[in-house]
């Protein structure tokens, strides 16, 4: 007892130098967010303005100019994205929450894992091999395509994690009504998700906005506008990485631009994921 | 009891429905609605029910009582095939619904399930829809869009389950928003509101407290005069006080069945006088 309190002093010194180490690495964990957001609008405001959203962009050396094709380019091939990805993924997740046997659920969980695991490149590279060179042609399709994969085992398991968390009652109650299996899996278990199921495919959205590897090898980048899906479409990461690499001192201040807009595109996204999450975590 | 037509696609071999029997002149003798014969239900190698036979007559209120886990629940999921949805269940025997059998590989299970209504234990209102949706779901989802006749049994499921007067200002709010009593009334308007001919039902009250074990007791006994009732119970002054004919298993098996006050007075099995007197279970 006594050596215990003797002790005291000193314990309550350890237990006060640990405590502020996890909290200074806490904040380092923080700290390079502050650092991007700081830095992004330093670099990037300035060339921020009414011409970047409307004007396309302009050769090396002349003034002005916009993002406006690749802003748009980018929203193309994020719709072109989630029709691939949404529907696989979402229904996918239903599959593993709803009929698969436990066995066949453990080894498709494992395989959507790994692929979770595959370098974002590699999906550039598989597409332009399976769809660029056969179609003889970078286009907005390979490039959605891409990225539709990469959002798959994404919207997959986050759609069969929510479906998982509502109670076994709800589908007992509905099957008690004689209501058909298909029309209690989407009727009450999956309208009782909805947020949770919105959520995950918003998240892989973001995931897969600032996605530049993939993009490479499939939708090329255009420096104009673009009309037609089967040629290659413009996009702000692509935009971003081209203009970051050239010599040129204003084309390098629209990247900045275009990086500030990209980030903050994401963070809108992650937003609205807390505005759907609000107050109740995932409410089932 | 009118049946809308574009309700419940007829199956195969019509058996007597509710409508029919209600239109004959005053049946005389009263029919079986359920003949369970051999009934042996097992989950994975555990044989929860053993050969279990027994007639349950319509329109009176079947009690199954008897200490936990000793197969009642089983018994009565098998009645409308809910217990098909366990993983791993398997059964032999048959079951008699009204003559038909209840198994045969032409009945659709969810066809069964609309003329035998279940009510859970625990109160389970959809959360994302009100109050009046909750109590048309069973129709809807099973393709009635004709809104006065969606109105009407909204109206007249809520009365019969005595919970009109208490929400009729506030059929859109969210039905779990009502208390648990309330709830528990709710799902119980549900289960009548596609006008099934049988309720199972699975310790209704035994989440309530006692005003509201009260009245949903008051409530079977009102719906005892249209519906067969068939109740699982632990509460053994529940099964006296609500039920006509009462059945005690125990450990998978029925020891006794006889008329509800013959069982709690003069049982003829020691282990239902053991049981019935408290002296386990």
């Amino acid at each position: 007892m006594s050596r215990s309190a003797s002790n005291h002093g000193a314990r309550k010194a350890l237990s006060l130098c640990v405590s502020t180490f996890t909290f200074l690495c806490a904040c380092l964990v923080v700290a390079p967010l502050g650092l991007v957001f700081v830095h992004l609008l330093r670099a990037g405001a300035g060339s921020l303005g009414f011409d970047f959203f409307t004007h396309l962009p302009t050769g090396p050396g002349e003034p002005g100019g916009g993002m406006a094709n690749a802003i748009a380019g980018t929203l193309v091939l994020l719709g072109l994205a989630c029709a691939i990805g949404v529907p696989a993924g979402v229904l996918g997740g239903v599959y593993l929450s709803e009929f698969g046997s436990p066995r066949i659920n453990w080894t498709i969980r494992f395989l959507c894992d790994i692929l979770n695991g595959v370098p974002s490149i590699i999906w550039g590279i598989v597409i332009n091999a399976l769809i660029v060179i056969p179609m003889k042609g970078f286009s907005a399709y390979a490039g959605g395509l891409a990225l539709g994969c990469l959002m798959i085992p994404l919207v997959m398991r986050t759609t069969e994690e929510v479906l998982v968390l509502v109670p076994h009652g709800y589908r007992e109650a509905a099957l008690a009504l004689g209501i058909a299996r298909w029309k209690t899996t989407v009727h009450i278990v999956m309208k009782t998700a909805a947020r949770g199921i919105m959520t995950g495919i918003l998240l892989a959205l973001g995931r897969v906005a600032g996605e530049t590897a993939p993009l490479l090898f499939t939708a090329l980048g255009n420096s104009f506008w673009n009309n037609d899906l089967s040629k290659p479409i413009a996009a702000l990461p692509l935009q971003i990485f081209t203009y970051a690499i050239s010599p040129y001192e204003n084309w390098h201040h629209q990247a900045w631009a275009g990086a500030l807009v990209l980030v903050a595109f994401i963070f809108t996204l992650n937003i609205t994921v807390r505005f759907l999450t609000r107050g109740k975590p995932v409410r089932i | 009891m009118e049946r809308t037509q574009e309700f419940v696609p007829k199956p195969a071999t019509p058996p007597v429905s509710a409508a029919e029997a209600a239109a004959a002149p005053a049946p005389a003798a009263q029919r079986n609605a359920f003949e369970i014969a051999e009934l042996s239900v097992w989950y994975g190698q555990k044989r929860a029910v053993q050969d279990l036979t027994l007639n349950i007559p319509e329109r009176t209120i079947t009690a199954i009582i008897g200490p936990s886990g000793c197969g009642k629940s089983t018994m009565l999921r098998c009645l409308n095939r809910m217990h098909e949805l366990v993983p791993r269940s398997r059964m032999t025997g048959s079951i008699r619904f009204f003559g038909e059998d209840l198994y045969a590989s032409r009945i659709d299970p969810a066809v069964v399930r609309r003329r035998i209504g279940m009510v859970f234990q625990k109160s389970n209102p959809f959360p994302t829809m009100s109050i009046a949706e909750n109590v048309t779901v069973g129709l809807r989802l099973n393709g009635i869009t004709n809104r006065a006749y969606l109105r009407a049994r909204m109206e007249e499921s809520l009365r019969m389950a005595a919970l009109w007067d208490e929400v009729k200002d506030d059929l859109g709010k969210p039905g779990v928003s009502l208390s648990g009593g309330q709830q528990q009334r709710l799902c119980i308007a549900r289960a009548i509101a596609p006008k099934p001919e049988v309720l199972l039902m699975d310790e209704p009250a035994s989440a309530l407290d006692p005003i509201a074990t009260m009245k949903v007791e008051e409530l079977i006994q009102q719906l005892s005069r249209d519906y067969t009732i068939v109740i699982v119970t632990h509460n053994m002054q529940q099964a006296s006080r609500v039920s006509n004919k009462a059945a005690f298993l125990y450990l998978g098996r029925l020891i006794e069945y006889s008329n509800t006050d013959q069982l709690f007075t003069r049982p003829r099995e020691k282990q239902t006088e053991d049981y019935i007197s408290g002296r386990f279970g």
